[in-house]
């Protein structure tokens, strides 16, 4: 009845915490000075921009940190429909980071080719201020606006080198693939509303626990929102865009798309779960059971193969998402439900760190052999014994040996799978542990050709690495090993994030 | 349990003071390979004095306390302290993980393996020797759990760039045997934490308490635990990493790899898995002990069929660990003594053969014993020596290999109260066989080689006008520590005796008599 008054009522205007929604706003002022300034400015002052990106970013983290300084933990805005709460605050912390290690390691990629610069800045941009929204969206609409701002610039990115088919194929690919899971995210979302008669989470959460009256709409409605968001974070059977994309499009977009655009899909995963469907864990805990096991198994194999490094981190990301995805599949259960919450936060700091190392690495190697085959890793200690050390670092992190940072990850992860104290924790942990020694084949064998194998064409020229590039590698190798030998450093925030109305047992 | 907390920065500054000589190595410039060499050895001697200095002050009488403990805050959010301690169990192995590094850095100065880059080489050193002292001194699941996988990367490393012709097949199979024990070992600690309430992963703590877990349960967390500590030790039919490991590493990889990380695994079982985890113990330890003796014989076979010397030491590792397994599966003190001296006596034996192989290699630039001979004619010391290791390997009386070999065989006679005699005594009498093997093969072994006339090598120019030179200085200097050490331990075994067995009466105190 509610909703048919909706055209008589009066329209009053909502009250906006200016506060809460400053990091999102300066970054929209950051991108439209870059979108204006692209015209005027003179052609050899186009690095101005990227300078601009990044103290854009870097502003943003001031709100971030005066909005965890205040006193109020939880704003929300718009009827419950844009919440500021712990998570999105440390969320939003996590892209804004990642983002501007991703603007350092874009800089003197795009100064050399010869392509759109302010666009690109612009773009990229533009697709975090849709990270920045997914962190706080609670409700459907917000939900679906926030993913469409994050996608759309991120296919025109992938695109971005507009002469190399590959570099098309891989935007065409995403962008036919992302269109096509949205639209089926979007039935889900009409299925909900439908059942449910409301768009907003919290709302959702109470009517919806996949039994009595319209189970079965229920059930659907579940999985396929889900499958939406496992298209974004390109979990087994929905990753095959994942690899050829990853291959075409520009290295550091490349980073960008497989740490920050995944964190983004399992975001709102995370939400969705604990906001909107927590009473139908029978559902969705069997679901995401099967899709960890799958993706991180898949993932594993699939990467063994691989003999371009790009390639193989694409796969390697996709084993990756499994890890993340494991504790979920126990998420509903009593006892798991935070410590599930903090390993997914845990992973995806983690997880950003280390593998924009990895494209750090990949990019300034690939600067000298001009060439994406592992085998043109060969004998690097030889010659870049730093850039040798250092990837060796990441890789290991990824494998998850101690004392890098992988490990805590992972291991936080297969605690909250064994407090679950089910047969089906278990199970995974036990598929997660094997999967975790088959990924060392692939990493060792990158290993293996940085120490062990001559240089591939005999050329021992040292590499020259530009400053943005060493400092995104000085900061993330400091953040993985740190998050190593120290876990609490990460664990600190992790543990913070705590979603407002969630329900948690 | 009882701890002692005078002096608690010793065991830290013990351990991670390498890891500072790698900083100091990391900060300076390149082609410094003389200073280099320099620093690995003052930080490897600097870190030894620490542990004599532990020992020092170690109080003998309190054996079986826990020493020297610190206790921080590390990762309060999963429960997991830093918390570190030694005790009679854990003292020696520390102090022979030191010992074993500084002589092996002594080694390297003039025996650096290709392709040199003596940066790397002494860091890598240096980094697993922090690992491996502090998996003794961890007394927190987490923690050993992190020190424990410390050593994988330097060794997989170590293997993989300095090592031999098929040394890239054996580092990753190394590598990936013992991850996949240790992600298993991972999950394990795990439901231990959670069985007994989720309150702290602290070693004390987790003994206290553990007994008390449902039989099944306690079954399947030693299971995995089993799989992690029996693919390190390496217990049959886990074992076939270590020949092509042993074989493909450089001579420095073998021996730190044969004297140390071979007893972390045995280590875990009578830390860990034993005292926190009684009633499954009791339940695996018929199958642990037959896959002992299995082990002692296979071994022994193996070394008999094997024509690379290095590759004969490597099987003999896995016989001589058989007899320490098999001591600790009789659950009594009796065993567990002779296990802890076992893997002492077999560190300081087998290590040092391995410096021998090495030294063969270098003047033969062969392994094959068919074509070595007559070493008592070219290099009469080295030969003396030589034979000196195997006597000791084979369980000379009088020597450290006996100390260890002969009490676990007669412990078997006896296991603890629950098991079965009669299973236990056929483990007694294939074990004594196993005796017999080794004698066999090492024997065969060392009459090969140092008996006969020298083989003329003639087809290898290079080697037939080099003249075979007896041991060097550095070589005295290396081994030296060793030859005593096999010696004096073989004279007056007490001395080790009576540091472990206080400490392994507590930790058989759970088993209730």
């Amino acid at each position: 009845m509610q909703n048919l008054n909706v055209l008589s009522a009066q329209w009053v205007a909502p009250t906006v915490d200016y506060h809460g929604l400053a990091p999102e706003l300066v970054v929209a002022g950051g991108l439209c000075l870059v979108l204006i300034l692209d015209l005027f400015i003179d052609e050899r002052k186009k690095w101005l921009l990227s300078i601009i990106s990044s103290f854009t970013l870097l502003a943003a983290m001031i709100p971030i940190i005066t909005l965890a300084l205040s006193e109020t933990s939880v704003r929300s805005m718009f009827g419950d429909r844009y919440v500021v709460d712990n998570f999105s605050l440390v969320m939003k912390g996590v892209f804004l980071l990642a983002g501007y290690v991703v603007v350092l390691l874009s800089s003197s990629h795009v100064e050399e080719g010869e392509y759109w610069r302010g666009e690109y800045w612009f773009l990229l941009l533009s697709s975090l201020l849709g990270m920045l929204m997914m962190t706080s969206s609670r409700d459907l609409v917000s939900i679906f606006v926030a993913l469409e701002f994050l996608s759309i610039p991120a296919y025109m990115l992938a695109a971005w080198r507009k002469r190399d088919p590959k570099s098309n194929e891989a935007g065409v690919k995403y962008f036919m693939l992302g269109v096509f899971a949205s639209a089926v995210m979007l039935y889900g979302m009409s299925l909900l509303y439908g059942v449910t008669n409301s768009t907003l989470l919290v709302d959702i959460a109470a009517t919806t626990t996949a039994t009595g009256d319209f189970a079965a709409v229920q059930v659907l409605a579940v999985v396929f929102v889900i499958v939406g968001f496992a298209f974004k974070v390109s979990a087994v059977p929905f990753h095959t865009w994942a690899p050829d994309t990853y291959e075409g499009a520009p290295a550091p977009v490349t980073a960008f798309l497989s740490v920050a655009s995944k964190a983004a899909g399992f975001v709102a995963l995370v939400v969705l779960i604990y906001t909107a469907f927590p009473l139908a864990q029978d559902t969705w805990q069997p679901f995401i059971w099967v899709l960890s096991a799958l993706t991180m198994t898949v993932g594993n194999v699939l990467a063994l193969k691989q003999k371009n490094i790009v390639r193989m981190i694409a796969y390697s990301s996709i084993s990756q998402g499994g890890f993340v995805l494991m504790p979920l599949a126990v998420a509903g259960m009593a006892g798991s439900g935070s410590s599930a919450l903090r390993s997914v936060v845990l992973y995806m700091i983690i997880y950003a760190a280390t593998n924009l190392g990895v494209f750090g690495v990949i990019l300034a190697v690939s600067r000298k052999t001009r060439s994406g085959e592992v085998s043109s890793f060969g004998g690097l200690f030889s010659y870049a014994p730093t850039l040798g050390v250092l990837m060796t670092l990441f890789l290991a992190s990824l494998a998850g040996i101690p004392p890098l940072g992988g490990w805590i990850a992972k291991f936080a992860a297969f605690q909250s799978l064994i407090q679950s104290q089910s047969t089906w924790g278990y199970a995974l942990a036990v598929i997660g542990a094997v999967n975790s020694v088959i990924a060392f084949g692939y990493y060792g064998n990158v290993m293996r050709e940085i120490w062990m194998r001559p240089v591939p064409d005999g050329d021992t020229t040292p590499i020259q690495i530009p400053g943005s590039l060493s400092l995104a590698l000085g900061i993330t190798s400091v953040a993985t090993l740190t998050f190593g030998v120290l876990p609490g450093v990460a664990l600190h925030f992790a543990d913070l994030a705590e979603i407002a109305g969630a329900i948690i047992r | 349990m009882n701890m002692l907390r005078d002096n608690n920065w010793v065991l830290s500054v013990g351990t991670f003071l390498p890891v500072l000589g790698v900083v100091v190595m990391m900060l300076m410039p390149k082609a410094q390979d003389q200073a280099v060499k320099f620093v690995a050895l003052v930080t490897s001697i600097a870190t030894l004095a620490v542990g004599i200095f532990t020992a020092m002050n170690f109080d003998f009488n309190q054996a079986e306390k826990m020493q020297f403990v610190a206790e921080t805050k590390w990762i309060s959010v999963i429960k997991s302290s830093y918390l570190i301690g030694v005790d009679g169990i854990s003292l020696p192995l520390y102090l022979l993980s030191m010992v074993i590094t500084l002589l092996v850095v002594i080694y390297s100065l003039d025996h650096l393996p290709n392709p040199g880059k003596p940066k790397a080489f002494f860091s890598l050193l240096l980094v697993l020797q922090t690992g491996m002292a502090g998996t003794f001194i961890a007394q927190d699941l987490i923690l050993f759990f992190v020190f424990f996988e410390l050593v994988l990367l330097p060794m997989f490393f170590l293997i993989g760039v300095w090592g031999g012709e098929q040394r890239q097949y054996a580092s990753i199979k190394f590598f990936l045997y013992t991850m996949f024990g240790s992600a298993l070992m991972l999950v394990a600690f795990l439901a231990l934490f959670f069985k007994t309430g989720a309150e702290s992963f602290s070693i004390p703590y987790l003994i206290e308490n553990g007994g008390s877990i449902a039989k099944n349960v306690q079954i399947w967390i030693f299971a995995g635990m089993f799989v992690g500590f029996a693919v390190k030790v390496p217990m049959f039919p886990f074992h076939t990493w270590l020949p092509d490991a042993h074989t493909q590493a450089p001579t420095q990889g073998s021996v730190i790899l044969a004297a140390v990380l071979l007893k972390l695994g045995t280590y875990g079982f009578v830390r860990i898995a034993l005292p926190i985890l009684p009633i499954a113990a009791r339940e695996w330890a018929p199958y642990i002990g037959g896959l002992a003796v299995i082990g002692i014989i296979y071994g022994a076979l193996g070394c008999l069929a094997q024509s690379d010397m290095k590759r004969l030491i490597a099987f003999s590792s896995v016989a001589h660990m058989g007899f320490v397994m098999l001591g600790i599966s009789t659950l009594t003190s009796f065993g567990i003594n002779a296990a802890m001296f076992g893997m002492v006596a077999h560190g300081l034996i087998t290590g040092m053969l391995f410096f021998i192989a090495g030294s063969v290699k270098e003047r033969y630039h062969t392994l094959e014993i068919s074509k070595i001979g007559g070493m008592l004619t070219q290099m009469p010391r080295l030969g003396w020596i030589f034979g000196f290791c195997c006597m000791a390997s084979l369980g000379l009386p009088g020597l450290a290999g006996f100390w260890g070999e002969f009490p676990a065989i007669l412990s078997t006679y006896n296991p603890a109260a629950g098991l079965n005699v009669t299973v236990y005594r056929v483990f007694m009498v294939i074990a004594a066989l196993g005796t017999v093997l080794a004698a066999a093969y090492l024997l065969w072994l060392y009459q090969r080689i140092a008996f006969g006339t020298p083989k003329n090598n003639s087809h290898d120019e290079h080697s037939a006008q080099e003249e075979l030179h007896d041991v060097t200085t550095l070589e005295w200097l290396a081994w030296s520590p060793l030859l005593i050490g096999i010696l004096v331990l073989g004279i007056m075994p007490n001395l080790l005796f009576s540091v472990f067995d206080p400490a392994v009466q507590v930790t058989l105190s759970v088993f209730g008599g």
